[in-house]
């Protein structure tokens, strides 16, 4: 395993930047436990002060130091993120691994349920939920409602590898020998499909954080949590752009564009990595 | 009944299936949730002083009836839809008494101009940059778009076009960075009007130009550079067709049809990247409405928004679905 990381840093560019790039997220996240401010009290430094050697990023409008309010929201960010891709992974991993190993009508009506939620807009229904929410959203209800729509690209994805498992000759022994489908499921064709899951993972990830930046910058959040979409959406309340404290705007936005690149390429290198094709094409084959 | 006809109904099919589906997550999320919008109208209209306790309950019987929130759950539900097959979604609280179908008719203009503009123009860009990199691997410049585009592809709608409106508002303010048009020009078919609706949105077309090309070249890429392996391709060289035609009608064109399916399917993820665009640069269409509802607290514009975003999208991908055995004509034979 470890052998397999170094050979990947070295010769997969992409590998080497994006787990770098993670690497210094990371570092911002474990960085938080050690804030030497609560996240959630303001006016505890002069504000508005561009970077210097107190203040590494400067500090905010609301007397914030503008670093450690970004390690705060960077750790809630991730964990969101996190959070939603973990339970969205569990429906569109049962939903693959179904539609994938039983094929023909149930295979047909998963996918054609699959492909509505692919397509069907979600932003319009979040501003929805939240207008009914209002006071009572809360980070919970919108990681659940968010992993509820955001699992049927990647379900699609682990049903394409599961739909080449069905016909392997050791499905057809497990089959014979008596196993359930349940555990050929689990303990056949999902060791198969966890690379695929593992990529895909990373790229949610990324959406999640992607559409809490959205939502919070418009205020559709609990914005009273610090989170990157917060931050910007406090920075803009503030007017912080046209006030000329760019640092309290350009930090979060870098930060993120940090964040996306890196898990992005990271599961990039992971397909190729899992892709022998791309593999033998990278070696000149 | 011809293979065209079988296809066309399967379309057909899994359009009524998205409509569906989109509305009733649309009406499970309106009833389900704790908060009831008529309290909630009720309780902002009345929190400036005290209000006679007759008139409040006149206006909950006339706001239910509004919201259609009256009768047993089955009964709104039958109502909900009636309202949506007939286009009436009632008057907007917030531009009272504007029915909310003609705030939305007056949006959607705008956002599909914007949408059909950008996506348009990244898909034709990104497929044709990425299939001449996936083709002519050695090129130093396709290499180097190629690492622009795989950095572009993963940031969201929002950041692209904060980072835009920085860039051309702040550091380099040459073009109109908020608005449909300019204030002062009267609407019409004139030639001031139309060159200001088209500055105007050159910046939202940017930014959901740039947010899509990424993945289109990415995408393209890898697919061209897995045909190029095929066998019928390394024919056609051997026998020594010229490259250009071997690029474009042995290569890209089977290429193309993935790609299209991909348009097809990733279309709702574009919209939304649209709508968030059009409210950073305070773009006319749907998304400023959307929000503009939000904030004043305007039940049937926001419900009236997300029911005709569902049914558009929809749409659009339904008349892409018809578009397909133009390309592949394998569906109009089998």
């Amino acid at each position: 395993m470890l052998k397999i990381v170094r050979d990947l840093f070295r010769h997969n560019r992409e590998f080497a930047v994006g787990s770098i790039l993670v690497l210094l997220v990371v570092g911002l996240v474990v960085a938080s436990f050690f804030s030497p401010y609560p996240p959630l009290d303001s006016y505890l430094v002069p504000p508005d002060t561009p970077p210097s050697w107190d203040h590494l990023l400067g500090t905010n409008s609301r007397g914030q130091d503008v670093f450690w309010q970004l390690t705060i929201a960077m750790r809630n960010s991730l964990f969101f993120g996190i959070s939603v891709a973990v339970i969205s992974r569990v429906i569109s991993l049962v939903i693959g691994l179904v539609s994938g190993y039983a094929g023909g009508m149930v295979d047909r009506i998963l996918m054609s349920i699959n492909d509505t939620f692919v397509v069907i807009p979600l932003f319009p229904i979040l501003t929805l939920f939240y207008f009914m929410m209002h006071d009572h959203m809360s980070w919970t209800l919108l990681a659940l409602a968010m992993a509820s729509l955001g699992w049927p690209y990647d379900a699609r994805l682990i049903r394409s590898v599961a739909l080449s498992l069905r016909n392997r000759e050791f499905t057809t022994q497990s089959i014979f020998s008596g196993m359930s489908m349940r555990q050929i499921l689990v303990e056949d064709h999902l060791p198969y499909v966890l690379p695929i899951v593992f990529s895909t993972t990373l790229n949610n990830i990324n959406w999640s954080i992607g559409l809490e930046v959205t939502l919070s910058v418009i205020g559709l959040t609990n914005i009273e949590t610090p989170t990157i979409g917060t931050m910007i959406y406090w920075a803009n309340q503030h007017t912080a752009m046209v006030a000329g404290v760019w640092w309290w705007v350009l930090a979060p936005v870098a930060t993120v564009i940090m964040t996306f690149i890196g898990l992005f390429l990271l599961s990039v290198s992971m397909n190729e990595f899992i892709d022998p094709r791309t593999r033998l094409a990278r070696m000149g084959a | 009944m011809t293979s065209y006809t079988w296809y066309f109904l399967r379309r057909l099919g899994q359009f009524v299936l998205v409509v569906f589906v989109g509305i009733n997550i649309v009406f499970f999320v309106t009833h389900a949730t704790p908060i009831d919008p008529v309290e909630q109208a009720i309780s902002s209209a009345t929190q400036f002083g005290q209000s006679d306790p007759r008139a409040v309950e006149i206006m909950r019987k006339a706001l239910r009836e509004l919201y259609g929130l009256d009768g047993t759950l089955w009964q709104q539900y039958l109502t909900f839809w009636r309202r949506l097959a007939t286009g009436d979604f009632g008057p907007s609280l917030s531009a009272f008494p504007t029915p909310v179908s003609k705030l939305i008719g007056q949006a959607l203009p705008w956002t599909v101009g914007l949408l059909a503009t950008s996506t348009l123009t990244a898909w034709c860009i990104g497929n044709f940059m990425g299939g001449l990199a996936g083709y002519y691997r050695r090129n130093r410049l396709l290499k180097a778009a190629g690492i622009f585009a795989m950095g572009l592809q993963p940031i969201p709608s929002y950041i692209m076009s904060l980072v835009v409106l920085i860039l051309f508002g702040y550091f380099w303010p040459i073009l109109p960075i908020t608005g449909g048009f300019e204030m002062n020009i009267h609407p019409g078919f004139t030639f001031s009007f139309i060159s200001s609706v088209v500055t105007h949105s050159l910046l939202p077309v940017l930014s959901l130009t740039l947010i899509t090309i990424g993945a289109w070249f990415v995408g393209m890429r890898s697919l061209v550079s897995n045909i190029i392996s095929e066998d019928y391709v390394v024919y056609a060289e051997l026998a020594g067709v010229d490259r250009h035609k071997i690029l474009t009608s042995y290569v890209m064109r089977n290429a193309l049809m993935p790609q299209l399916t991909g348009l097809a399917l990733s279309l709702g993820g574009i919209f939304n990247g649209a709508i968030i665009t059009e409210v950073v640069f305070g773009y006319p269409g749907l998304g400023t409405l959307l929000i503009r509802g939000v904030n004043a607290g305007d039940y049937s514009l926001v419900l009236g928004i997300a029911s005709i975003s569902i049914i558009a999208v929809a749409t659009a991908v339904f008349a892409i679905d018809l578009l397909y055995p133009l390309l592949d004509p394998r569906v109009k034979i089998r």
